[in-house]
C-alpha cells in the first residue's frame, strides 16, 4: 500500500534520488561510534538539531495556549501548567531543552575546535556556526521573559543594561530592544516576536546553510 | 504460512531502525498532542443555577429576565449577562426560553412583529417567528424550537441552569 503510493508519486516526479542525496553518504570509519567508541563525541552536532526540534515542536504547542500581554501572560502560563493535560511536560521540554541546546551546542563547538574540523576549506561553515550560536543565545534570552513573572522580569532588565554598555550604540540598542522607557507591554510583544518570528526563520536559514555546506564538503578527515 | 522465512540483515536493521526511531517521535509528540486537544476531552464545569425570581412572579405572559453567569474562560473569568423569556405554562411549569434565533442566533423579541402576529417571538433578522412555548413557526426561517434553560424551583424561587435542547415540535401559524 504505502510501497504503491510511493511508487505512484515517484514514477511523476522522480523522488528517489531526491532523498538518496540527503540520506545515502557513507559515514566515515572515524566518527562512527561503533568503530572507536571516543566516536560519539561527533554525535553533539546531530543531538543539537535534534533537541531543536523538539524546541520547535513543544514550542508550537505552547503558542496555542499562551498570550504575550502584561496581563494574561503569567495567568495563560499558569493556567497551561497547571490546567491543561501534559502541560507541565511540554512546557518542561520547553524548558530544559533551552537549556540543553545550548550545552549540546558547546559541546558540539569545543569538538570541532578540538579535532580542527574548522580550518580550511571549511571556515566559512564555522563562522555560520558562530551566528547560530548568537541566534540561540538570543532565542535563550527572548524566551526568557516570556512567562512575565518576577525572574523572567528582573533576568529581563539585567540583559537590557548589559546591552546599554556596548560603546557608542549601548543606549539606543537597549530602547530598540525595551521598545520604550520602561520594560512593559511593548517590551513583552517586542520579544515575543522576536523569539517566535524572527529568530527562528534566522535560525532555519541558518541550520539549512550550515547543512548544505557540510554535504558539500564532507566532515573533516581522522585526526 | 508454515515455514521460517529468512529476513535479510537489512531489513531487520530497518525495522529495529524505523522502532527505534518511532519510539522516540511518539515519546516525543504524544505530550504534545494530548496538551494540544485538551479542550475536547475536559468535562464541561456545568455550573451553577442562578436564581432570577420568585416563582410568583410570573404568569402566562413571558417576561423578559436579564441575570448574570460567573464564566471561566480558560485563564479568564468574567460574569456574563444573560436574558431568558420566563413564562408560567399551562400546566403550571415555569418555562424560561433563550432569546438566541435558531435559524443564525439574532436575539428574539416578544410580540414586537410590524406584522401584528400575536402571541409570538419574533426575531427581526430574517422574520423567523415562534409560538409562546418556543415552538418555531413553520414556513418561517427557523427550523428548531428556541433552546430552554434547565429551572428548578427552590423554596419559591426560580433558579436557571445551562441551555438545553427544547423538546417540542415546530406548529403551524
Amino acid at each position: 500500500m504505502m510501497q504503491k503510493m510511493y511508487d505512484w508519486v515517484d514514477e511523476r516526479l522522480n523522488i528517489t534520488p531526491m532523498w538518496r542525496d540527503l540520506a545515502d553518504h557513507e559515514v566515515p570509519e572515524h566518527v562512527n561510534p561503533a568503530h572507536h567508541f571516543s566516536a560519539f563525541v561527533y554525535c553533539f552536532g546531530g543531538l543539537t538539531f535534534f533537541i531543536t526540534v523538539i524546541q520547535i515542536l513543544s514550542g508550537m504547542f505552547l503558542s496555542m495556549y499562551y498570550v504575550p500581554d502584561i496581563i494574561n501572560a503569567y495567568e495563560s502560563v499558569k493556567y497551561l501548567q497547571t490546567e491543561v493535560a501534559f502541560g507541565v511536560i511540554v512546557r518542561g521540554m520547553h524548558h530544559w531543552g533551552a537549556s540543553l541546546v545550548i550545552v549540546m551546542m558547546f559541546l558540539h563547538t569545543l569538538r570541532v575546535f578540538f579535532t580542527g574540523a574548522y580550518k580550511k576549506p571549511r571556515e566559512l561553515n564555522w563562522v555560520v556556526g558562530m551566528l547560530i550560536f548568537f541566534v540561540m543565545l538570543g532565542l535563550g534570552f527572548t524566551g526568557y521573559l516570556l512567562p512575565w513573572d518576577n525572574t523572567a522580569y528582573f533576568a529581563t532588565k539585567v540583559g537590557l543594561q548589559i546591552a546599554d554598555t556596548v560603546p557608542w550604540v549601548g543606549p539606543y540598542l537597549k530602547t530598540l530592544l525595551t521598545g520604550g522607557e520602561i520594560v512593559g507591554a511593548q517590551t513583552l510583544t517586542r520579544f515575543f516576536a522576536i523569539h517566535v518570528f524572527f529568530l527562528p526563520g534566522a535560525l532555519l536559514g541558518l541550520l539549512g546553510a550550515h547543512f548544505v555546506m557540510i554535504r558539500a564538503q564532507g566532515i573533516s578527515g581522522p585526526l | 504460512m508454515s515455514g521460517k522465512k529468512e529476513i535479510s540483515r537489512r531489513t531487520f536493521l530497518n525495522y529495529a531502525l524505523m522502532g527505534t526511531g518511532g519510539f522516540l517521535a511518539a515519546g516525543m509528540i504524544t505530550p504534545m498532542i494530548r496538551f494540544a486537544i485538551d479542550p475536547l476531552l475536559k468535562h464541561s464545569a456545568g455550573g451553577d443555577k442562578v436564581a432570577v425570581g420568585n416563582a410568583d412572579e410570573f404568569g402566562p405572559e413571558p417576561k423578559r429576565i436579564d441575570f448574570k453567569v460567573h464564566t471561566k474562560d480558560g485563564w479568564y473569568e468574567s460574569e456574563t449577562t444573560m436574558a431568558a423569556w420566563v413564562r408560567k405554562t399551562e400546566e403550571g411549569e415555569i418555562l424560561a426560553l433563550s432569546p438566541v434565533c435558531k435559524h443564525l442566533g439574532c436575539t428574539v423579541d416578544w410580540n414586537t412583529n410590524p406584522d401584528g402576529t400575536k402571541d409570538q417571538y419574533f426575531c427581526p433578522c430574517h422574520l423567523g417567528r415562534y409560538a409562546i412555548n418556543g415552538e418555531n413557526i413553520l414556513g418561517t426561517p427557523p427550523l428548531k424550537p428556541l433552546d430552554e434553560y434547565e429551572v428548578e424551583v427552590k423554596e419559591g424561587k426560580v433558579y436557571l441552569g445551562k441551555v438545553i435542547p427544547n423538546p417540542r415540535q415546530g406548529v403551524a401559524g
